[in-house]
C-alpha cells in the first residue's frame, strides 16, 4: 500500500491532474446538473398545477433564472443551425439569394413581439396540451430576435472569403463539406461571435416578454424570470420586482463571465489580419480550462473526433471540384422563369393578406394604424435625438480618458444586455403615483434599454480616434464648438451611426411593450402603434395585429432605407479613419 | 551542419558544370498549354478585352520557368489556368498528356500573400492538404514534419501565422506546397511581399534545395515582375507583353548556379530583357486583330500620382542621367521593380513627356521643359498634354464645355468606360483622370455629389 503510494508520487508531474482540473471539473459538473434540473419541467402537461403556477418566493428565483437561461440557449442553438443553413444557401445559390436576402432584410425590420400571439397559437396546436408547445413558442420568439443578424453576418462573410484562401482550398481539392469547416466557418467566426453576442444581449428582452403571455382567453406563464415579473406586477409586489431585477443582473454577469468572454477569446483566434492584435482579450474561464491537464487530455478525444468529422469528404466521387468557369453564362430564361414564379407567389400572398384584413377591417382602421405608427415614429425620433444630445458628450468625455473608459465600457455593455422591460413596472409605479402623462413619460421606456448602444459606440469611437489627430487639433489651437464640429463629431460618426442604428431598431421593438404597461389591475397606455398591437393581442383580434405589425414593419423599413442607409453610406465613404 | 554545407557546395558545383546535360536529352513534357485565351468581363457582363491572347507554353521536367510581365499582362491569369483553378476561354491544356478540367493533383501553388489559414498552426497548415486527401493522421504528421524540417521551420510547428515574420510565413507556404509531393510548383510572385534581405535568403535557400535535387518537384513555374529575380533563378524566361497578354520573347538562361548578380553576363541579360520589354509593341499578327475595335476610350490608366510623375521627370533630367536614363540603373537607384517603374514610364510616354526604348527612358523637349519650370507653368503644361494625349480627359472636358451649366456626373463616364473594360479598371481609370485633371486644372471634381465641373469652389 505504502509502496504504491510512493510510486504514485514518482509519477511524472505531467500526468497528475492539477488544481485547474478540479476547478474546471466542478464548473462542468454544475453545468450538467443545472441542465438536467432545468429541463425536467419541459414536458409537463399544460393542466398540471405546477406547470403554470408561479410563486413569488425568492427561493424559486434561481430555478426560474435557470429556465430562462436554458430557453435562451435553446434559441441560440436554433439560431446557429438556421444561420448555417440559410446563409450558406443564400451565398451558394444565386437564385436562392434573390429571395432569401431581401426576405432577411424585411424580417430584420418586423417587430417580432407583435407576432407573439400567432406563434403561441401555432405552437400550442402543434403540441396540444403540453408545456412543450408554450416553450417552443417562447424559444421561437427569442429565436426571431437573434437569428436574422447572425444569418446576415454569416452570409456576408461567405461572400467575402479571401480569394487566395479559396484558391488554396480548391487547389487542395477540399470538398464543399471540408471547405465549410476549414475555411468558411472559421473565417466567419469573429463576426458571427460578435453578432451572437449582440443577439444574446437583445434576446434577454424577448425572453422576458415572451414567457408570460395571454392571447384572448389563453394565458400562459412559463416558469422563468419573465413570468415571475408578470406575477409580481399582477400582485403589485414591488419587492418581487426588485428581486427579479437583481436576479437578472446576476444572470447577465454570470453569462458574461462564463460564456461571453471565453467566446470572445476563442473568436480572436480566427481573425484574418496577419499581425497580432494590440488589444488582447482575456477571460479567466478560458485561462482556467486551457491550464487544466487531465481535462485537456480527455478533451483531445472529442476534439480529434470532431476535426476528423470536419475532414470527411462527404461527397460522391463524381462531384470533383471544378475550375471556376468565368465564361459560363447563367441561363437568362431560367432566371426569368424563377423571378416570375417569385412575383406570382408574392402577389398571391399579398392578395391573401389583403383579403384577410379586408374582410374584417375598413379603410378607417388602416388610417388609424398609420396615424398611430406616426406617433410612435415621432417618439422614436425625439428620443433618439434626446439620447444623442445626452450620451454623445458623455461618451466623448469618457472616451478621452482611457482609464475611465476601461472601467465604464463593461458597465455600458452590461446595461445594453440588461432587459429594460424588467424595470418597466418601477416606471409604471412612478407614473401612477405622480399622475404623469403616459404619452410623454412612457416614451422614455422605449429608449431605456437601447440608449446604451449609443453610449458604448461613442466611447469606442472616441477611444479609437487617432492620437495624432487629437494632437494636431491641439497644436493648431482648435477648441470649443469648432473642435466638436470639425474634429471629434466627424471622427466618431461611423461609430455613432452603428450604435444609433442598433438603438433605433431596438426602440421600435420596445415600443410594443413600452406603450402598454400594467401594474396590478391598472393599465397605462400611450397613443401609438405599440399599444394598438398590444391591445389587439390581449383581445385576440388577429386582423388588427396583422395590420398593426404590417404598417409598423413598413415604417421601419422606410426608416432604415431613407435615414440609416444613407448615413451609413456617408460614414463609409467620407468619414472612415483608416 | 558543416557537412551538409560541403555537400551542397559539391552538388551545386557539379550541376554548375553541366546544368543541362544532367537532364535527359528530350525532357519529359509535364504541362502543355496551347493557344490559351482569356478575357475580362466588362461592367455590363459582356466579354471584354482579352487578357491572354493565344498563349502557348510548354513546361518540361527539370526546368524553372519565369513568367515576366507587367501588370495587365495576364501572367497571374496564366498561372491560375495552368493550375486548373480557372478555366480558359479558349485553348487546350494538358497535364502529363491528360486534358485538365479542374484543379490538378500534381500541382501546388505558393502565393504572394502567403494565403495561410490564420486559425491553423504552422503544422496544421502544412498538414491540411494531406488530411483533405485522406492521408492517415500518422503519415500526414510525419510528412508535414519532414517538409517543415526541409524548409527550415523546425521549432515553429505550433506557432500561428500571425506570430511569424513575412519570411517565415512564406516558408510555411513553401512547406505546405511541397508536402503534397507535387510534380510542379507554381509560384505567384512569391517574394514580392517580402523585404529585400528576406526575399534574397528565401530565393537562395530554395535554389540550393532545387540544385541539390532535394525537392520532390520536377519543375517550377514562377510569375514575377522582378527581372533580376527571373535571371537569378530561371532556366527559361517567358516575357509577356501587356494588353492583351502575348508571349513577346522566350529567353533561355544557361548561366550556372549559383549565379552572381555582378557577373557581366548576368548584367547583359538583365539589360537585354529591359530592352525587350521597352520595345514598341508589334502589330498583331494578321488574322488575330483584336476583336474589339480599338476605341479611344478603351485605354485603362494606372493610378499614379502626379508627384511621382514630376519626381521621375526631375530624376531623369538631373545628374547623372541628364535626360536619358537606362532603366536597370534607374530601377536600382530608385528601388523600384518593373511593376512600379513601367507604368510610370509608360504614362510619361503617353503624355509625350518621355520616350521608352532600348531599355532606357529619354525625356522629350517638353519633358525637359517641365523639369525646368515652376509649379504653375508645370501644371499648365501638364494640363495641355493631358488634353492632347489622353482621350478620356479630352472627352470629359468637351462634355463640360458643351453643357450650359458646365457640370456632368461621373457615373456617365464610368458607364462609357465599362463598355470597354472591367468595373475595377474603369473605376481606376476614372480616378486617375480625376487626379491628373485636377492637377492640370482642366476641371474640378466634387466627391460628395460625384460630379465634374469647370470651376473650383471659390
Amino acid at each position: 500500500m505504502f509502496s504504491r503510494f510512493v510510486s504514485f508520487a514518482y509519477l511524472d508531474r505531467g500526468v497528475r491532474p492539477n488544481p485547474y482540473d478540479f476547478a474546471a471539473f466542478i464548473l462542468l459538473l454544475s453545468a450538467f446538473v443545472a441542465l438536467a434540473y432545468g429541463s425536467r419541467g419541459l414536458t409537463l402537461p399544460l393542466s398540471a398545477p405546477e406547470a403554470t403556477a408561479i410563486t413569488l418566493d425568492y427561493a424559486a428565483l434561481p430555478y426560474y433564472a435557470l429556465r430562462t437561461t436554458l430557453r435562451m440557449f435553446a434559441a441560440m442553438g436554433a439560431s446557429l443551425v438556421f444561420t448555417f443553413i440559410y446563409a450558406t444557401l443564400a451565398a451558394k445559390s444565386r437564385r436562392a439569394e434573390l429571395v432569401l436576402i431581401p426576405l432577411l432584410d424585411i424580417l430584420q425590420s418586423v417587430p417580432i413581439l407583435g407576432f407573439l400571439s400567432f406563434t403561441v397559437t401555432f405552437f400550442l396546436q402543434l403540441f396540444p396540451g403540453s408545456m412543450l408547445g408554450a416553450e417552443c413558442a417562447a424559444v421561437f420568439a427569442i429565436f426571431t430576435s437573434q437569428a436574422w443578424n447572425m444569418a446576415f453576418s454569416f452570409y456576408q462573410s461567405l461572400r467575402n472569403l479571401p480569394r487566395d484562401l479559396v484558391e488554396v482550398s480548391n487547389g487542395f481539392h477540399l470538398s464543399p463539406w471540408q471547405k465549410f469547416w476549414q475555411l468558411e466557418t472559421p473565417f466567419a467566426m469573429p463576426s458571427l461571435i460578435w453578432n451572437m453576442m449582440m443577439s444574446m444581449s437583445g434576446g434577454w428582452f424577448f425572453v422576458v416578454a415572451s414567457e408570460a403571455i395571454s392571447v384572448g382567453n389563453t394565458t400562459i406563464k412559463l416558469p422563468g424570470i419573465g413570468s415571475y415579473l408578470a406575477q409580481a406586477i399582477e400582485m403589485r409586489r414591488i419587492d418581487a420586482v426588485v428581486a427579479a431585477v437583481a436576479t437578472m443582473a446576476i444572470v447577465i454577469l454570470l453569462y458574461d463571465q462564463f460564456l461571453f468572454r471565453p467566446l470572445v477569446v476563442f473568436g480572436g483566434k480566427f481573425r484574418v489580419e496577419l499581425s497580432a492584435s494590440q488589444t488582447k482579450e482575456h477571460s479567466w474561464v478560458a485561462d482556467l480550462f486551457s491550464r487544466t491537464r487531465w481535462l485537456s487530455a480527455i478533451m483531445t478525444v472529442p476534439v480529434e473526433f470532431l476535426s476528423s468529422l470536419a475532414l470527411l469528404r462527404l461527397e460522391p466521387g463524381f462531384l470533383r471540384p471544378k475550375a471556376t468557369d468565368k465564361h459560363e453564362h447563367p441561363s437568362r430564361v431560367l432566371d426569368l422563369l424563377w423571378i416570375s414564379v417569385l412575383a406570382l407567389g408574392s402577389l398571391l400572398a399579398l392578395r391573401y393578406v389583403i383579403a384577410f384584413i379586408g374582410n374584417n377591417l375598413t379603410f378607417d382602421d388602416i388610417r388609424e394604424s398609420v396615424i398611430l405608427t406616426s406617433f410612435t415614429m415621432i417618439r422614436v425620433i425625439v428620443l433618439m435625438v434626446l439620447a444623442t444630445i445626452v450620451w454623445v458628450p458623455v461618451g466623448v468625455y469618457i472616451g478621452l480618458r482611457p482609464t475611465l473608459a476601461e472601467k465604464v465600457q463593461p458597465l455600458t455593455q452590461f446595461l445594453a444586455a440588461f432587459p429594460a422591460n424588467v424595470v418597466f413596472p418601477i416606471a409604471v409605479v412612478l407614473i401612477v403615483r405622480y399622475q404623469l402623462n403616459p404619452d410623454i413619460w412612457l416614451s422614455f421606456l422605449i429608449i431605456f434599454g437601447t440608449q446604451w448602444y449609443i453610449l458604448f459606440n461613442v466611447i469606442a469611437g472616441t477611444t479609437a480616434f487617432p492620437n495624432d489627430l487629437k494632437e494636431a487639433a491641439r497644436a493648431f489651437g482648435i477648441k470649443g464648438w469648432h473642435w466638436w464640429i470639425s474634429v471629434i463629431l466627424p471622427g466618431i460618426f461611423p461609430y455613432y451611426v452603428t450604435g444609433a442604428l442598433t438603438a433605433s431598431g431596438g426602440s421600435w421593438n420596445a415600443a410594443i411593450v413600452a406603450e402598454y404597461v400594467k401594474w396590478g389591475d391598472v393599465t397605462i397606455a400611450a397613443h401609438g402603434i405599440g399599444a394598438y398591437i398590444s391591445e389587439a393581442t390581449v383581445a385576440g383580434d388577429y386582423p388588427r395585429i396583422v395590420l398593426g405589425v404590417g404598417v409598423m414593419a413598413i415604417f421601419v423599413i422606410l426608416f432604415n432605407r431613407l435615414l440609416w442607409r444613407p448615413l451609413f453610406g456617408l460614414a463609409e465613404r467620407r468619414l472612415r479613419l483608416d | 551542419m558543416v557537412e551538409t554545407r560541403a555537400n551542397a557546395f559539391q552538388s551545386s558545383n557539379q550541376s554548375s558544370q553541366a546544368p543541362v546535360q544532367t537532364r535527359p536529352e528530350t525532357p519529359k513534357i509535364l504541362v502543355e498549354a496551347k493557344n490559351i485565351c482569356q478575357s475580362y468581363r466588362t461592367g455590363s457582363g459582356e466579354t471584354g478585352p482579352m487578357v491572354l491572347d493565344h498563349v502557348s507554353l510548354t513546361l518540361h521536367e527539370g526546368e524553372i520557368i519565369g513568367l515576366l510581365g507587367r501588370s495587365g499582362s495576364g501572367k497571374s491569369s496564366l498561372l491560375r489556368i495552368i493550375s486548373g483553378l480557372v478555366q480558359p476561354a479558349a485553348g487546350s491544356l494538358t497535364y502529363l498528356g491528360e486534358p485538365v478540367t479542374g484543379p490538378v493533383d500534381g500541382v501546388a501553388i505558393v502565393f504572394q500573400s502567403f494565403a495561410l489559414f490564420p486559425w491553423l498552426s504552422v503544422l496544421a497548415n502544412v498538414e491540411l492538404g494531406l488530411r483533405a486527401r485522406k492521408v492517415g493522421r500518422e503519415e500526414a504528421r510525419a510528412r508535414a514534419l519532414k517538409a517543415i524540417d526541409l524548409i527550415g521551420l523546425d521549432g515553429f510547428e505550433s506557432a500561428y501565422p500571425k506570430e511569424l515574420s513575412g519570411g517565415m510565413r512564406q516558408r510555411v507556404g513553401f512547406a505546405r506546397a511541397l508536402v503534397v509531393d507535387p510534380n510542379i510548383l507554381l509560384m505567384d510572385e512569391p517574394f514580392s511581399a517580402l523585404d529585400v534581405l528576406t526575399a534574397e535568403t528565401l530565393r537562395t535557400d530554395l535554389l540550393d534545395l532545387w540544385v541539390e535535387s532535394r525537392l520532390p518537384i520536377k519543375s517550377i513555374l514562377m510569375v514575377t515582375h522582378n527581372i533580376e529575380e527571373a535571371v537569378l533563378m530561371c532556366n527559361r524566361i517567358v516575357v509577356l507583353s501587356s494588353n492583351p497578354g502575348r508571349i513577346s520573347a522566350e529567353i533561355p538562361v544557361t548561366l550556372p548556379h549559383p549565379r552572381n548578380r555582378l557577373d557581366p553576363e548576368f548584367r547583359q541579360l538583365v539589360d537585354k530583357i529591359y530592352a525587350l520589354m521597352t520595345k514598341r509593341p508589334e502589330p498583331a499578327p494578321p488574322g488575330r486583330e483584336p476583336v474589339q475595335p480599338t476605341h479611344t476610350l478603351a485605354m485603362s490608366l494606372p493610378i499614379i500620382s502626379t508627384n511621382t510623375l514630376a519626381g521621375m521627370i526631375e530624376e531623369i533630367a538631373a545628374d547623372p542621367y541628364n535626360g536619358s536614363a537606362p532603366l536597370p540603373e534607374l530601377a536600382d537607384s530608385l528601388q523600384m521593380e518593373i511593376d512600379d517603374l513601367f507604368p510610370v514610364g509608360e504614362t510619361l510616354q503617353l503624355l509625350h513627356f518621355a520616350e521608352l526604348g532600348d531599355g532606357a527612358i529619354r525625356l522629350t523637349p517638353q519633358g525637359l521643359r517641365f523639369a525646368d519650370e515652376e509649379v504653375d507653368v508645370r501644371k499648365q503644361l501638364f494640363g495641355a498634354h493631358l488634353l492632347a494625349h489622353v482621350p478620356l480627359a479630352a472627352h470629359i472636358k468637351a462634355v463640360l464645355d458643351e453643357r450650359q451649366n458646365h457640370r456632368a456626373r461621373a457615373s456617365r463616364f464610368l458607364e462609357e468606360l465599362e463598355d470597354y473594360m472591367s468595373d475595377d479598371y474603369a473605376e481606376q481609370t476614372l480616378k486617375s483622370v480625376i487626379n491628373w485633371g485636377r492637377y492640370g486644372e482642366l476641371f474640378a471634381y466634387d466627391e460628395n455629389s460625384a460630379t465634374f465641373s469647370l470651376e473650383d469652389p471659390h
